[in-house]
This record gives structure tokens, sequence and C-alpha cells, in this order.
């Protein structure tokens, strides 16, 4: 497999050991040598060779820049770049055109970060292999028989093939920490709040975060930095800035780690199991105490989450009707027709099954057994963790039952799709910060990945944590 | 006697006169190209995200006031999701079970015992929806338009209790809403152009019956005087139904202002499942309990108390009071007037007969009257200091009106100054006779209704700058002077 971008780069492009366009050049090459990996949707060769020599220049003209000044950060499809398309990886987009930046893009072109392109994912965010992208396939780099994840595939991929050093996620139950572990690097979905949304199209509104996906931890915390901070066009964004956040390097020493026991067990694959056990005990045997915790609603948060996600996208999605832009279907004979016709052909299997289920859980007569139900499981979901985070630093905890599952094995019965969830979607429903992180490979060579969490806007003590975490792995090797 | 009563509903949208839409920057104002006033939140775009306006927040906590209404210190945004092309993104935004303004009420005039009360039970924030042009467009036959200026505006939907009983009823609460919507500045009442509208539900029931009968429910109401004649128009149609032994439906029903009568737009089996929940763009309302304090002390002297010191502070009659109370400018107005003439009585007389009759011609409202009420206040008061005639006050008043010039400017002008000078008009009246030998001697043998032809003759030769009493005076006693 090609090298991935650790952080190292980063430093080398400060330092002015690299040059912006040699390094878009690198990326460029790479992207072109594995098509068959199917990870962007659209590359932007021109912009990012010309972002990439007015860096250049700026740079040696001795302005000082951003971290993450001349690199090339993928965008998950579902983010807006002004002029350029966002298609969601949906027919009913695939011609759209964003009007505006998304509040991270603006902040990553303030940044002097590199554009390159856009990358493919399940329809809509709905999906955990990318296997519902309408447009194209995208392939695990470490298997070409297995899926990426998703619903993040083509952003986990690319950093994973080695084609970028950084990309952007989006995350609703674990879209982005889920295609992280399958592809074997860090993905961290931040506190619920402190990335704008706007500018992401919506799937659970509730629930949806930005976050970054890079090859290391370090790389990943540079990337957060840059995008994290208050936006008042967020109504839902926190009313805090970003100098809280920074990357402490600090001995494990006197550090609480949860475990939750609960999680342990059946389903979890053997090889998984055994890197928790190993990774406990780094900790354990460089100080840390490692507490149990207990997270006793951790068990209805799949429907709970299924519930409150399909709903609020029940909602999200119904502005795509044919009326204004996107898809419209021809031949309807009136409204009503326009709008069926439009929507069942626009819309794949996916999509459309978790608007039904959606509409059905806000129906009168329903609405209170499923939605309020499954908002009562969430708020007892954040108590949990709330109590949890009392006692301990962070949790560590799987981020899947299994690694990278085959293409096709997982979607004729969405409900083991749906499973696959259930180590992230609890972080996602108590808003909490969590990040995944490679830990290994399993018999078949195929990556491992675990997680940390921690209490919200804590996102500091979760990279100290996930940096000593990443030490620990590395002498594993 | 058919031995039925009425009960109506009200639900009055008001478009609130915020500067900027409910969620978004863009403009609110009236009038501008189809579409230009829109951007990626009220096009709905995928994406884009809302922001509560506080101004339109500010906008329902002094209307809350205004009506005695509980203010909910956390009031919820949810969304009411139905698919409409005028609808960009699916739902709109608005507030279900936790409104922010709750209870309250609005006395209304009634003719029978003076005033009613009629409750509120709601008043709450929301957005509208764009516009749909079905009509008077280039390929209408084939298509559609949809104009999104509209889309945002922000809106206070408020709902009266079942408490109306007749069509009257009915237009009263619209004028006194529309009065009191008025004088909080929180909305122009301007039907024509849509910031204010109406839906009415309407049922039967037999006299003394206390549970309600079935309703329905009456929309596309655009002006006071089609609510009142679509309210009884149904009322009608629903006790010939039930008289004639049928049952009323549950429907909805457009009223085509056109041809007066109602249509049906849909049953209740095709009634919408809005699926509300609360919508995840936008945290609850909290309230900070210092600046509701605050707003209840900006609230203005509010219609009713207006019209009550009318009558207790200027003695004027209540329909007097009513008039020039409806319009928090045309009240302000006349006041105006009254500080500079000091006589209400006659003021209210004159911009009740005058003033207003003059704007009506011209269509026009008092904004954009072209007489200062400093101007009308000085008329009022040279023609209450017997400075001019009533008559000449008349000519004065239009002159006034058309030219917008002072009534001082105009006297010097045309030299309307009243004649006051008994030597100069002795002389003048002993022309006159002079002149009507025939009609003196009809009047010396008794025939006193020639008296009336002689004052003409004065006024005419004094161009009516005569003062009427002291003509009178001397020309009975020139007459006299001649037996």
């Amino acid at each position: 497999m090609t090298p991935l971008f650790e952080s190292q780069v980063l430093a080398q492009l400060a330092q002015g050991e690299v040059t912006s366009d040699s390094l878009v050049k690198t990326c460029l090459q790479r992207i072109a040598d594995q098509p068959e990996l199917g990870a962007f949707l659209e590359i932007d060769e021109e912009g990012a060779l010309a972002q990439a020599a007015e860096i250049d220049r700026r740079r040696s003209g001795g302005e000082t820049l951003s971290p993450i000044a001349g690199v090339p950060v993928a965008l998950k499809d579902n983010i807006h770049v002004r002029g350029r398309r966002t298609t969601c990886a949906s027919r009913i987009l695939a011609d759209f055109v964003a009007p505006f930046d998304a509040h991270v893009v603006t902040k990553l072109k303030e940044a002097g970060a590199i554009l390159i392109g856009k990358t493919n994912m399940d329809e809509f965010a709905m999906g955990s292999s990318t296997e519902y992208s309408a447009l194209q396939v995208t392939r695990n780099p470490h298997h070409p028989e297995r899926v990426p994840g998703g619903s993040s595939g083509g952003s986990a991929a690319a950093v994973a093939a080695g084609l970028v050093p950084l990309a952007l996620g989006s995350s609703t139950g674990g879209s982005i920490r889920q295609p992280a572990a399958f592809c074997g690097v860090v993905g961290m979905k931040p506190t619920y709040g402190r990335v704008s949304r706007y500018g992401l199209v919506a799937y659970g509104s509730s629930l949806d975060q930005i976050g970054p996906i890079a090859a290391d931890v370090t790389a990943a915390f540079e990337l957060l930095h840059v995008i994290a901070g208050h936006d008042p066009k967020d109504s839902t964004s926190a009313q805090m800035g970003r100098d809280d956040l920074s990357l402490r390097v600090a001995d494990p020493k006197g550090l609480r780690i949860g475990i939750p026991k609960d999680w342990l067990g059946d389903g979890l694959q053997p090889e998984i199991q055994q890197a928790m056990s190993r990774l406990t005990e780094s900790f354990a045997a460089a100080g840390a105490e490692i507490v149990e915790v207990a997270l006793p609603h951790s068990e209805y948060a799949i429907p709970a989450y299924y519930l409150v996600a399909t709903a609020e996208a029940s909602s999200n999605l119904a502005r795509f009707d044919g009326v204004r832009y996107g898809y419209r279907a021809t031949g309807a004979q009136n409204l009503k027709e326009m709008f069926v016709k439009t929507r069942s052909e626009g819309f794949g299997p996916e999509v459309k099954r978790r608007i039904l289920l959606g509409t059905y859980c806000l129906s009168s007569g329903y609405y209170e057994g499923y939605y309020l139900n499954a908002q009562r499981v969430r708020t007892r979901i954040s108590d949990d963790y709330r109590q949890a985070f009392g006692k301990v630093d962070a949790i560590l905890a799987p981020t899947t039952p299994t690694t990278a599952f085959r293409f096709g094995e997982k979607t004729a019965d969405p409900w083991t799709m749906y499973l696959d969830d259930i180590y992230t979607v609890t972080a996602n429903l108590a808003g909490i910060p969590a990040i995944s992180f490679p830990a290994g490979l399993d018999s078949q060579g195929l990556p491992i990945g675990l997680q940390l969490m921690a209490a919200p806007f804590d996102e500091s003590k979760l990279f100290q944590v996930a940096l000593n975490a990443e030490n620990f792995i590395r002498t594993w090797r | 006697m058919h031995g039925y009563e009425a009960v109506i509903g009200l639900e009055v949208h008001a478009q609130l006169s915020t500067s900027s839409k409910i969620f978004c920057s863009c403009s609110t104002t009236f009038g501008a190209d189809a579409n230009h006033q829109t951007c990626p939140v009220c096009l709905g775009l995928p994406g884009a995200l809302p922001v509560l306006n506080q101004n339109a927040v500010r906008c329902a906590i002094r209307f809350g006031h205004a009506i005695g209404a509980d203010i909910n210190r956390r009031s919820v945004f949810a969304r009411k999701n139905y698919f409409y092309p005028d609808l960009p993104k699916g739902y709109q935004i608005s507030q279900f079970d936790q409104p922010i303004v709750k209870g309250g009420s609005l006395a209304i005039s009634t003719d029978e015992t003076g005033y009613k009360t009629i409750g509120i039970a709601r008043a709450h924030l929301e957005e509208d929806a764009g516009q749909s042009i079905h009509d008077g467009m280039p390929q209408s036959n084939v298509k559609s338009y949809v104009n999104l200026n509209r889309s945002g505006i922000p809106l206070l939907e408020i709902v009266t209790h079942p408490d109306l009983r007749t069509a009257e009823e009915v237009y009263a609460y619209l004028v006194e809403m529309k009065a009191l919507l008025q004088y909080l500045e929180i909305c122009d009442g301007n039907m024509e152009e849509g910031s204010l509208r109406c839906d009415a539900n309407v049922s039967i029931r037999p006299m003394g019956q206390a549970s309600l009968g079935t309703r329905t429910e009456i929309k596309n109401l655009n002006s006071f005087h089609n609510v009142k004649r679509a309210v009884q128009h149904e009322i009608d149609r629903q006790i010939a139904v039930v008289l004639q032994g049928g049952s009323i439906e549950q429907v909805t029903l457009l009223w085509d202002a056109d041809s007066q009568k109602s249509r049906v737009m849909r049953g209740k089996e095709d009634s919408h499942d809005y699926r509300y929940f609360p919508d995840p763009d936008l945290m609850p309302v909290a309230l900070d309990e210092t600046e509701v304090q605050a707003l209840s002390r900006t609230l203005p002297e509010l219609p009713r108390h207006k019209r009550e010191r009318f009558e207790s502070e200027f003695g004027l009659t209540q329909t007097d009071a009513e008039i020039l109370t409806q319009d928090k400018s045309l009240a302000g107005y006349f006041e105006g007037a009254v500080a500079v003439s000091h006589q209400p009585k006659l003021t209210a007389n004159w911009v009740i007969t005058e003033l207003l009759r003059e704007l009506k011609g011209l269509e026009r409202g008092i904004d954009a009257c072209p007489m200062s009420p400093h101007d009308l206040g000085e008329l009022v008061s040279l023609i209450d200091r017997n400075v001019i005639s009533g008559k000449i006050g008349k000519t004065l008043f239009r002159l006034m009106f058309d030219t917008g010039k002072t009534a001082q400017e105009l006297i010097e002008a045309h030299n309307l100054i009243q004649i006051t000078d008994s030597a100069k008009l002795e002389q003048i009246v002993n022309e006159i006779l002079d002149q009507n030998d025939d009609q003196v001697q009809q009047y010396l043998e008794g025939k006193t209704k020639v008296f009336g032809f002689l004052v003409g003759q004065v006024m005419r030769v004094t161009k009516g700058k005569a003062n009427p009493q002291l003509i009178n005076e001397i020309l009975r006693r020139c007459l006299d002077g001649r037996r």
C-alpha cells in the first residue's frame, strides 16, 4: 500500500522542506493511479494547483500560515463549496451546484487549505458501507472486496490510500469513526455544537457533526482546530470559540479510563476484543486507573437513533421535491404525480426506507410512542454518560463489532447494517466527542478500530488520551 | 325564528413589521421583483440554517402584554410538514404545543351591549410561505409560478376562543385587532398586501346548547367585508342545511369574493397530518425576564384607552371617538390639531366630515395627508374665533388641502379675512337695499323670506367674507330703518 501522509507532512510544509505544489501534484498522481478505489466523485485539479501556488508564494514571502496551509483536504460530498457540485451521492442532487460555502469551507479557505475534491458517500449519509452511493463504488484500500465503511467512506478511503493527508466527513450515528476504523485511519466526531453545520446538507440535524479524518491523531487535531468555533449562522453552534482546544502531550499516569464492560462480549469480533484488552493493559501498565463504567441504556440506542435520525431526515429531505432545483421527473400529469415520480426516481432504496420510517414515526398516533420515547431514551443515555464522566476522564470502547465486511454482505437485511452502528450511535445521541484510531490488523489483514469518548466539549482531554493510545499502539508493530 | 346561534372562532395571521425576515436577513419590503428578496435560508436550499430574528420575538411579547396574556418564558419552534411548491423546505417553521403567547383577551364594541370581551387562546410566531401564481403570467395556461419573496416573512398567528356569535362581531373584532396591531406598530394591517389575513371557523347550535356543533373552516378571506360576508353566508348555509334535516360536514371552504360564494377545498378525510415535531435547527426560545418586563413598559396608549379618554377628556361621542381612534395615525393627527385649536369637538367635526372625505376621494391614508395637523388646528381656531366664517373656512380648507399651504398664507393671498367692520358692512348693506327696492318693499309687507335673498346679495358682494351674524344684525336694523 501507498504510505499515508502522517502529520509530519504538515511540519515539512511549514518548514519549507516540501512545497504545497509538489504535495498537491503527488496527491493528484496517486488519485490518478488508483481509479479503482473510487474515493473521489470530483477532483478540482486546476483549483488545487492554483491554491497551492498561492500558498507557496505567501510562504516564501515570509508569511506565517496555518498548520494546514497548503495541505490538500478532501471533502465529503455533502459539504458545500461555492460553485462546485454537492451531490450527496444522490441522483436527486447529481447536478446541484452549491451557491455558498459551508462554514467549515470558509474556515479551510481562510487557513489556506487546498480543496482538492469531493468524496463518495452513502446517499445523503445514510448507510455504513458507502454501498448506497447512487453514483459509484468505493473500495476499502486494504481489500478490494471489502467496503470502506460509511457513510464517509470516500473520505476515509482517500486518507487510508494515501491520496490526501486530510479529509472531512460527517457523522450522524458513526459515519466518521466507522469508516475510519474500517480503513485504518483516525476519525473524530466533535461535541455537538463544536463545529458549525452551516453548509452541511442535513440528515439528522440534532445529531449531525462535521469532523476530521487523518492518518494520525495530531493531524486530525490540526484539522479540527481550523473548523471548530462558534458560527452565528448555526443556531445550534455552541457559544464558545476554539481557544480551549489544545493538543496536550501528557503522561497517562493517573488518568482514569472507563471501560463499558457490557459492550464487550457477544457479537464482538474476538480480535477486536483482544485489541481492547491489550490497550487497556497498556494504559494500566503506564499508571492509568481502569474503571468499569455502566451505560445501561445503550441497549436501546439503535432503535432510538433510527427513530430520531429518520424522523428528522423525513422532514429534512422534504425539500427535494423537483420544484426549485435538483432532479425533476418528466411525464407527470399533475403536481402530486410530479412530487411522487421525482422522489421515487431521485432517491435510492435506503433513503426511501429511512424517509418512510421517519414519516411513520412522526405520524399522528405514533409520535408519542416512537419519537417522544426515543427522545426519552436519548436523555437517559446522556445521563448515563454524565454519570460515567463524573468518574473517568475518557471511555475506551471498540468502534465497530467487526472489521470491514464484504460488499453485499449487509444490504439484503438493513437491520444487520444498522447493528453495525451499535458502538458509535451513543456518542451522537449524547452529543459527546469521540475519536476512532487504528489498533492493529485482524488475521485477514483488515484494520481494527478502537474509540475514546469524553465529556461534552472536553476535546482537549480526548485528544490527549488518544495520543497516549496512539503511542502505545505504535509499540505493537 | 330558527332558534340557532352561530359559534365562531378566528385565526388572524398578522405579518410583523420587522425590517428583515424571521429566520434570515432578507428584506421584507413589499413589491420587490419576484424572487429578488431571497437567500439560501428562505429559498430552503440544502445546508442553509435558520437564525431567529429577535425583533419578531419582541413584537410577539409586546402583543402578549397588550392583550393581557401569559408570555411563555420558554417556547418551541416546530416543523409543520406538508408538500407544496411555494413551501421551499417542505415544512413551515411554526410553533405548536409551546407557543410564545397564551391566553389574553380583546374587547370589541357591539351595538347591543357596548363592549364584549373575546378570549384569545394563543398567539404564536411562524414563517410565511411563498406565493403560487396561477394566473396572469406568460404561459399561465400551462405553468404555475412561485414567488418566494414572502417566504420567511414573520407572522404572528392569533387564535381566538370560539367566543364570537355574529358576523358583525367578527367584523368588530377584526377592526379592533387591526387597530391594536397598528398601535403596537407590529403590523401595518394592510389586508390588500396580505399583511393581515384571516381564517374563520364557523359552527351553529340550538340556542341554549352548551356543546359545540361540527365546524367548517373558511379560508382565502382577503378583506374585512369579505370575512363578514363569508361568515354570514356560512351561518345561513349551515342553518338552512340543518333546517332541511341535513347535517354539517367538517370541511375546509374557500371563499370566492367574485361570486360571493364558498366552495369546498377539502373534506375531513383529506385533512393533513402535519407531523409536527420540534425543529432541531432552532433552540427553544428562552426569554430574558428583564427584557420581558422592560417591553411591557414600551406599550403605547392602546385603542380602547385612547377612545375612552377622547370621550371623557374631549367630550366626544362614542361614535366619533371610535372613528378617530381606529387608526393610530388618525388619532395622532386629531390630537395634534386639537393642541392648536383647543376645540376638540369642532376639530373632530372637521376631521371626520371634511378631512376623511377628501382623503377617501384621493384613496389616501392619513399618513399621506397634504395638510398638517397644525394647519388644520389653525383653520379650526380661525373659524372658532370668527376671524373667518364657516363658509370661507370650507373654501380655505379646499385650498389648503390642494396646495399644502397654511391658512395664513392663503388668507393673505386671497384676501379672505372676514369683514367685521360694522360701519363698512352697513354701507354695503345700504347699497344693496338701494338696488333692490322691490325686495325691500316685499319684506316690509311681511314677506320675510326675501331676507335670505338679501343676505345672499351681501355675501356675493363681499365674496363671502362678511361675518354672517353681523350681516343678519345690520340687515335687519337697516330694513327696519326703512319702514
